[in-house]
């Protein structure tokens, strides 16, 4: 058998042999310094970004010594917790991500919340420099009355629940109504649409949770419209989630073909991506052929949500008002403005997929309340010396997994720069590491180290193997505990 | 073959070439691909896709069948290498240990389009036809061109010897704004 073997972490950088401390140049400072001084960063989250930066960093520099800060008992954030588990291939990443935790100079630290465990005041003392990669913790709001009753969920909170986020394992959403709407046209929305009318067959071979998938099983939801406040000319899916919607087993789509009216003519203009993207929504409206599957799903453009209906006694979803819009302009940048008209949609599942959103977490830390992001350029925190940010909270919640990847690349570069220019102090020696858990200690919060993650690992997968999946998430944050310190 | 340097240390996982198929998860554990019968009809179905662009030739001798591959890398260096008929470009990267920061993510299971790279219209025209998943993923890759392709998907054959390919820039703005910022 050949092995593959990937050892980025060992690879003779081209860059490494250019850099150097920027120490000041008398030959004393330059003994201590190298002696005194690696450099020490730490990273506030353990998803994509963080594994990114820590990956670059690590690689860059032979002295760099790289802490990962993650609020969870377990590693990895969305690719664990958001990406759909029919897409197992997507989490392959998480091979490398295992590389870089477990290279010599980095620390995974799982169960310490920065923000309430720790300050980031605190980490600012015992690092050289802080990464800020902590995600998007919250989700938009559609802000419509009727959002709170019963049946409505945000997509962000159905996704935590069948993936197995300790947050959302009481969710218990009722599926015994025929139609669902899922509110938004991005890839979340149509992982949430390809879950709720995936075969269980197929799904029960995936990391999806025994809780979900029972859920699933009595499932009576059998039409999910996916609805658009824009045309089909700015859908924000991509291609191959449109794709896996279209093959999906007795499933047919359910389009309005005046939807599509007008569109053929803009197809040649349109740059590759939309241009495909547009003709295999085209090529769905005219291949139904009036049979009707046992389920349906479609789009519906040109909808924004006004109201949430509630059923009889006032408790629960029985449908949506939507304004019908118009678009003021074409293109990507086109505009929905309200007509005056409204539809009403008739469903007992609704599901708002509008965005995640990243949230404060420590007052110390910038914060633009507009953009629900850290104010920074090129991943330097505006204002801030020593601070950094990667991944969605430095770009909003967008961007597949090699856009994070991308970006965090580009935040390390930043913060390798600045030690190299001097602008970051490597002058005073800092204790890292071994000052935050002291800290940790007296306060009673006890990490979750990599290893220790590993145990949890061992038993997901060794419970999903009795149910022939992959693995079967620990869903209590206190079980995944007694694991890691059994 | 070497097994050098930082051999993966994985999960319970070891990642033989077998492992570089559709729909086979990080987590899953270890499996050959006679467990293919265990895995679902759209899997399976992948996996026929997958076939019809990868390599399925064994090469017995392959000393004597190397091609040479140049890489131009994103500082616009030329990496030339010498790789075996079959392998497909991104098992070439890997093999050869070729420093391209994040190329290859999705470990060739077409989820990813981080191993795209642009080829020379001639050589464009000689790779095999290209499918439907594939130019869905490349869709989404940055800087896109008319004769970019998913390196994952490239299997070589003694056709492209000599060949050069280029790894395009990763993001618009990382190189240029070093300098400035
Ligand atoms: C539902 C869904 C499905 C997706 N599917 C795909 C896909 O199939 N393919 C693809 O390429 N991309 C996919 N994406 C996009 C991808 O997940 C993101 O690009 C990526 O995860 C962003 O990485 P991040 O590290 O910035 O954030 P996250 O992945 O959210 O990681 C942030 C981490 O920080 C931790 N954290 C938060 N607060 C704190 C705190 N106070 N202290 C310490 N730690 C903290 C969190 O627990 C989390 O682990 C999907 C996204 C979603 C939402
Ligand atoms: N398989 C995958 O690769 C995969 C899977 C899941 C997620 N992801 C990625 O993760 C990122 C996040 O996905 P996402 O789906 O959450 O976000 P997204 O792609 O930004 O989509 C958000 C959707 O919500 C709509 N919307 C936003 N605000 C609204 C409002 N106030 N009222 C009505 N509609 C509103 C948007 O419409 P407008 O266009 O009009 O703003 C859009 O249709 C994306 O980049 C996505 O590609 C990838
Ligand atoms: S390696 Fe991910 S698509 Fe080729």
């Amino acid at each position: 058998m050949r092995i593959i073997k990937r050892s980025f972490l060992f690879m003779p950088s081209l860059l490494q042999a250019s850099r150097c401390h920027s120490a000041p140049s008398s030959p004393a400072w330059r003994l201590f310094s190298a002696v005194a001084s690696s450099p020490k960063v730490c990273i506030v989250g353990g998803g994509p970004a963080g594994y990114y930066t820590a990956q670059h960093l690590l690689k860059a520099r032979s002295d760099m010594v790289v802490d990962i800060y993650e609020r969870l008992p377990v590693p990895f954030g969305l690719v664990r917790f958001g990406v759909a588990p029919d897409h197992p291939e997507v989490k392959n990443v998480i091979n490398t991500f295992t590389q870089t935790a477990q290279h010599k100079r980095c620390s995974f630290f799982g169960n310490v919340s920065i923000g309430t465990d720790v300050s980031v005041e605190e980490l600012k003392k015992a690092y050289h420099a802080v990464v800020l990669s902590y995600g998007a913790e919250g989700n938009r709001l559609m802000g419509v009355p009727g959002e709170d009753l019963a049946g409505v969920f945000s997509a962000r909170d159905f996704v935590g629940w069948y993936n197995g986020l300790p947050s959302n394992k009481e969710l218990q959403p009722d599926l015994s109504c025929e139609t669902a709407v899922v509110l938004g046209q991005g890839n979340v929305a149509l992982d949430v649409a390809r879950i709720l009318l995936s075969p269980l067959d197929f799904l029960k071979k995936t990391d999806i949770t025994q809780q979900a998938l029972k859920s699933l099983r009595e499932s009576r939801v059998r039409r999910v419209l996916i609805v658009g406040r824009r045309g089909p000319l700015q859908i924000a899916c991509t291609i191959k989630e449109v794709r896996e919607m279209i093959n999906l087993p007795e499933t047919n789509a359910d389009m309005l073909p005046g939807d599509f009216e007008d569109i053929a003519e803009a197809l040649k203009d349109l740059p590759r991506p939309r241009k495909r993207l547009t003709e295999l929504m085209l090529k769905t409206v005219k291949v139904d052929d009036g049979q009707k599957a046992n389920k349906q799903w479609g789009f519906r453009f040109l909808r924004s949500p006004l109201k949430v209906l509630s059923d009889r006694d006032g408790k629960k979803v029985a449908g949506i008002r939507l304004a019908v819009n118009k678009l003021e302009g074409s293109g990507e940048d086109a505009r929905a403005l309200p007509t005056g008209q409204t539809q009403d949609l008739e469903c007992g599942l609704l599901i708002s997929s509008i965005g995640y959103k990243s949230l404060p977490i420590d007052p110390s830390v910038p914060f633009d309340p507009h953009t629900s992001t850290v104010p920074n350029d090129m991943g330097r925190v505006s204002h801030t010396a020593g601070l950094y940010c990667s991944g969605w909270v430095k770009r909003g919640p967008t961007g597949v997994i090699a856009t994070t990847m991308n970006d965090s690349f580009e935040t390390a570069r930043i913060l390798l720069k600045d030690v190299e220019s001097g602008a970051l102090e490597l002058s005073s020696n800092k204790a890292g590491a071994q000052e935050i858990t002291s800290l940790l200690q007296t306060r009673g919060v006890r990490p979750v180290s990599f290893s220790e993650w590993e145990k949890i690992n061992l038993e997901e997968v060794r419970r999903g193997e009795v149910l022939e999946k992959p693995r079967e998430k620990v869903l209590d944050v206190k079980e995944m505990l007694d694991i890691a310190w059994s | 073959m070497s097994f050098s340097t930082g051999a993966r240390r994985l999960v319970g996982l070891s990642l033989s070439r077998s492992s570089w198929i559709p729909s086979r998860g990080a987590n899953t554990s270890s499996k050959t691909l006679s467990s293919l019968s265990r895995l679902s009809t759209r899997q399976q179905d992948l996996i026929r896709k997958r076939d019809i662009t990868s390599c399925s030739v064994v090469q017995p001798l392959r000393s004597e069948n190397k091609v040479v591959v140049n890489f131009i890398n994103r500082d616009g260096e030329k990496i030339t290498v010498k790789a075996s008929p079959g392998d497909t470009l991104l098992d070439v990267v890997v093999e050869q240990d070729l420093d391209f920061d994040g190329y290859g993510a999705c470990e060739g299971t077409l989820a990813c389009s981080t191993c795209h790279l642009i080829f020379e219209e001639e050589t464009y025209k000689q790779l095999g036809p290209i499918s439907d998943e594939e130019m869905d993923m490349l869709d989404l890759a940055y800087g896109l061109t008319d004769t970019s392709r998913l390196g994952c998907q490239i299997c070589l054959t003694k056709d492209l010897d000599g060949m050069t390919v280029r790894v395009p820039e990763s993001s618009a703005d990382i190189r240029q704004s070093d300098g400035s910022a």
